[in-house]
């Protein structure tokens, strides 16, 4: 039964509807290969009884014939996602042994359509990092190597154990969440989809708050179709969260093998950067006559203000952590150190709580919110991304469907390869992927290729709002064209 | 702004006058706090009323409560204030226990309601006018209490998430009269709107005031804020303390360092809380979690038309209709209560037109003056304006005297009842009939011939007479009639 693991989602949904197997059987298949993966430190909480309960429940279900359109479907959860019950510790010591006693919104949905837990997923501590090297458990492996090398790669960042233990064939799929590129560049580390929605498309109500006016939750899996199945039931509108926005979610897996005939895809002849790996460029261009052969269009467009999307991100985001964080003070919840008095109490406590990382952006967060920096910095960051989002819009004002580019630039580094001296050089990774959270754009990222040293690459399709559709449609014909990548198992 | 004369203090130097400013957090009357659904009953067991936004769970996002949105844009209304369409919502960040998220939610550089004025009602029935900056709304830190530990403070998340509407005047106060005065009218405002139930006992009001001193016609001197003030008459004291320290302070060659104080009432003083050094860099920016509050202008429109009169359009109404004299219309509206009170004796009476000005009188200095004197609000009147309305209605037909009325009242006052009917059972009523008071004056002018015989040429004595019947016939006597009749028969 150890090919269950093998299957993609949309199969598996097949063999459970036809009976061919149970959901019982595909989550003990997923429990033993999460037990054998240890390794990776992909999930940092396994909830095997859970799993187990849920399981027989959707068994339950399907055997009526009244089962959700997940239903039986083992999938891993970031532990930035509230989970009634379960340890949820955004990978950061300062929340402890924290145990929510509410479900997030969007991992509620998904347990309304019949998924199954399987455990909490590692991630950068705060979601903060682009190689999951910030996490308090430690870092995750990539089930990827170099060919005929034996060091372990990081699987990006921050939803790196999600992208991991989705390329292991640990869980059908996984959530994720997308500040600056979270989602979809540990996707294009582990050759896995990706897809990070348009802003408001789903709920962050439940989600541990990183930078408010950037984060956005969405699905990692296996293919471009499996990632439209659970965008899905992750979608929606929340009226507990008011950046969520009323809009009907469509059936997204309608448009996977749609025609993109006629289509119009952006080539932006700023993301053409200097010094950029040849694969890279080979691989974009790649991708674009796979595209055109599939009858979409090329035009080259500019997005003049990219350059200053990753400074202004690194203002805009760090301002907004460093309040959001402000609540782990260890007064009601969490790690509490020892103190005299009530300013110690915060110091020691946030001292040994947070790790470097998001020490670093507190400190940057809080340097350019206070005064006499405000304008200088916070407020120059928000009219770069007033022009950031402008570029889009004229862009797509102009009849561009969708933007093509790379989704990173380069393949995965090894575990502490990179950033050790200078933060920025970490950073980088985000070049492809912070534009458009700065716009609120839906953004997917889709295997395409492998670098010389066999390791996975992918592009980046970036949407006009609400328009995720169109991405699954581009997407599916980049993953025909490419075929699947799967790692070969060392663990 | 203000066209009172108002109070100098005379220093050594000569006269100084206080410029004052005040910022008023009125806590807003609604079922549910500003972002979370969480009750805001005052009273409940500590930590009862937190919902998971309040205490800062992770992942908890606010929701705004409209009720809210609506009750600070009807008391900009209130205030005659420019209300604003669109507003922002911004974080206020520091580190205290009292503040679960490390940020207060509040509104920085775009407040829902900006710049209006208030008519403030002085002794002496003057008035002045306060301009009033700006009204925000913002979160109410939690409750902490202090001396129930040795080495603990305790944390009452309760409070915590309230909505206060943050009422900031302009530098319009010129004394402390003038700032009780204007609290006083605030209140009141927000009372007859329900927009905040006023209760400082309970901290549903409470002010920050700036006090700095100059002499007249100098520039504005360096402030000092005294903060979280909660009873009008602390308000007054902390004024008068501060200004006097302020002015020695100058008078003594030296200068006054912004800070932050605040006043100890049982010392009658003010003492330093923090200087300007060190105050918190708050590190405002909007609240990515909130998208800025805008509504239209027919909502505003719709709140305006529903608004209740408030206590200036009353007491114009009061004067130009009843003809009662402004000190008199103003003590009527100042409250809510007082004015529902009067309304309704006006409602009830026979004969408003006739009667309507008696009617204030009573409710004034009758019903008024035996509250104050027992020390009662109007809430707790044992007289209800249905059984007001009958005394007053009695004397205005003829029924029973003033004076019989006075007694009427206590009997009321103490035992209850239906004036009407006392007036009957006792035989209270007012003796009309002239052939029964004519026999006591034939009396009474028999027993005294000599004093009947100097009336002619000291006609003021008649007043004896008259006061004579009065007695004899138990009050009852139509004076009037008692009047006629002894003009007739000594003659004058």
């Amino acid at each position: 039964m150890t090919d269950l693991t093998s299957l993609t989602l949309a199969e598996a949904r097949k063999g459970l509807a036809a009976k061919t197997f149970t959901s019982r059987e595909l989550t003990d298949a997923h429990l033993s290969a999460i037990e054998a993966a240890r390794v990776l430190n992909a999930f940092v909480m396994e909830t095997p009884d859970q799993a187990r309960a849920m399981a027989r429940e959707a068994d339950g279900k399907l055997a009526k014939g009244d089962a959700g359109p997940l239903a039986g479907i083992p999938l891993g959860i970031k532990d930035l996602f509230a989970t009634k019950g379960v340890r949820t510790t955004a990978c950061s010591k300062i929340l402890g042994n924290f145990v929510p006693t509410y479900e997030s919104t969007v991992t509620s949905q998904l347990w309304r359509d019949g998924a199954v837990m399987l455990g909490k997923l590692n991630n950068d501590e705060f979601a903060m990092g682009s190689a999951n090297e910030t996490s308090c458990f430690g870092p995750v492996g990539n089930p990827w190597r170099r060919d005929g090398s034996n060091t372990t790669l990081v699987p990006g960042g921050s939803s790196g154990g999600s992208a991991s233990a989705v390329a292991a064939l640990l869980c059908m799929g996984a959530t994720a969440t997308d500040t600056g590129g979270s989602i979809r560049q540990p996707a294009a580390f582990t050759a896995t989809v990706g897809i990070k929605p348009t802003y408001g498309r789903c709920s962050r109500w439940g989600i541990v708050a990183f930078a408010s006016s950037l984060d956005q939750a969405g699905p990692i899996a296996r293919t471009t179709r499996d990632a439209a199945m659970l965008l899905r039931s992750m979608a929606g509108y929340d009226p507990k969260d008011t950046t969520s926005v009323d809009v009907p979610v469509p059936d997204y897996e309608a448009a996977i093998g749609k025609s993109v005939r006629g289509l119009r895809i952006g080539i932006p002849r700023e993301y053409r950067l200097d010094g950029m790996p040849a694969e890279i460029e080979k691989l974009w261009s790649e991708g674009a006559s796979w595209l055109k052969a599939a009858g979409a269009e090329l035009v080259e467009v500019s997005l003049p203000h990219t350059k200053y999307a990753l400074p202004a991100y690194y203002i805009v985001a760090p301002a907004e952590a460093s309040s959001n964080l402000a609540r782990y003070d260890g007064v009601r919840y969490g790690l509490r150190e020892q103190a005299k008095n009530i300013t110690e109490l915060y110091e020691n406590t946030r001292a040994e709580g947070f790790g470097a990382e998001v020490r670093r952006r507190i400190m940057i967060g809080t340097y350019v919110l206070s005064a006499g920096y405000y304008d200088a910095y916070y407020l120059r960051a928000q009219k770069v991304r007033t022009l950031i989002k402008k570029d889009f819009e004229d862009c797509f004002a102009k009849g561009v469907h969708a933007i093509l580019t790379p989704a990173t630039p380069s393949a995965a580094f090894g575990i502490g390869e990179k950033g050790g001296a200078d933060p920025v050089e970490m950073y980088l990774n985000d070049i492809f992927t912070v534009t458009v959270n700065m716009a609120g754009l839906p953004g997917i990222a889709v295997p395409a290729g492998k670098d010389a040293q066999g390791l996975p690459l992918g592009l980046q399709l970036i949407g006009r709002p609400f328009d995720e559709e169109t991405l699954f449609s581009l997407g599916e014909v980049i993953e025909q064209a490419a075929g699947r990548f799967t790692p070969a198992r060392w663990w | 702004m203000s066209t009172a004369t108002h109070k100098l203090l005379k220093g050594a130097t000569g006269d100084w006058e206080m410029v004052i400013g005040m910022e008023i957090h009125a806590q807003v009357t609604s079922k549910s706090k500003l972002f979370s659904g969480a009750s805001t009953a005052f009273g409940g067991e500590p930590n009862s009323q937190v919902s998971l936004v309040d205490a800062a769970m992770p992942g908890m996002l606010p929701v705004l409560n409209e009720e809210c949105v609506k009750q600070a844009v009807r008391t900009g209304l209130g205030l005659n204030a420019k209300i604003n369409l669109r507003s922002v919502f911004d974080r206020k960040n520091y580190f205290y226990p009292d503040l679960p998220q490390g940020y207060q939610i509040s509104q920085y550089k775009s407040p829902v309601v900006g710049e209006g004025e208030v008519i403030i009602e002085l002794e002496g029935g003057r008035t002045a006018t306060i301009g009033i900056e700006r009204l925000h709304l913002e979160q109410d830190p939690a409750k902490m209490l202090h001396d129930k530990l040795p080495s603990q403070s305790l944390i009452d998340l309760n409070r915590c998430g309230v909505a206060l509407m943050e009422i900031v005047s302009k530098p319009d106060i010129r004394d402390a009269e003038q700032a009780k005065a204007y609290v006083t009218k605030l209140r009141s405002i927000m009372r007859y709107l329900g927009t905040c139930d006023g209760d400082m006992e309970k901290g549903s009001l409470r002010a920050d005031v700036n006090v700095s001193v100059r002499k007249p016609g100098a520039p504005l001197g360096t402030r000092c804020e005294i903060k979280n003030l909660n009873s009008i008459t602390f308000i007054g004291q902390a004024i008068e303390y501060e200004a006097r320290r302020q002015i020695d302070i100058l008078e003594d060659g030296g200068k006054i360092d912004q800070e932050t104080r605040l006043y100890d009432p049982s010392k009658g003083e003010t003492r330093s809380m923090r200087s300007k050094e060190e105050a918190h860099d708050y590190r405002y920016f909007p609240d990515p979690d909130l998208l800025p509050l805008e509504f239209s202008q027919e909502y505003v429109d719709e709140l305006k038309a529903a608004l209740p009169e408030l206590p200036d359009q009353k007491k114009t109404r009061f004067v130009a209709a009843l003809g009662l004299s402004a000190y008199d219309a103003s003590v009527l509206v100042a409250e809510r209560e007082s004015a529902v009170f009067y309304e309704t004796v006006l409602d009830k009476l026979g004969n408003r037109s006739r009667d309507g000005k008696m009617a204030a009188n009573w409710v004034i200095n009758e019903l008024f003056g035996r509250l104050n004197k027992e020390g009662r609000d109007i809430a707790g009147s044992p007289v209800s304006p249905e059984q007001l309305a009958a005394i007053v209605d009695l004397i205005g037909e003829g029924t029973i005297s003033g004076k019989i009325a006075k007694d009427l009242f206590e009997i009321v006052w103490q035992e209850g009842g239906d004036p009407r009917a006392l007036v009957e059972s006792r035989g209270m009523k007012q003796v009309t009939d002239l052939s029964a008071i004519e026999k006591v004056v034939d009396d009474i002018i028999a027993a005294n011939p000599d004093k009947a015989a100097q009336v002619k040429d000291k006609p003021q004595s008649l007043g004896w007479f008259v006061g004579q019947v009065m007695k004899a016939s138990g009050g009852k006597a139509n004076p009037q009639s008692v009047n006629d009749l002894l003009k007739s028969k000594l003659g004058v």
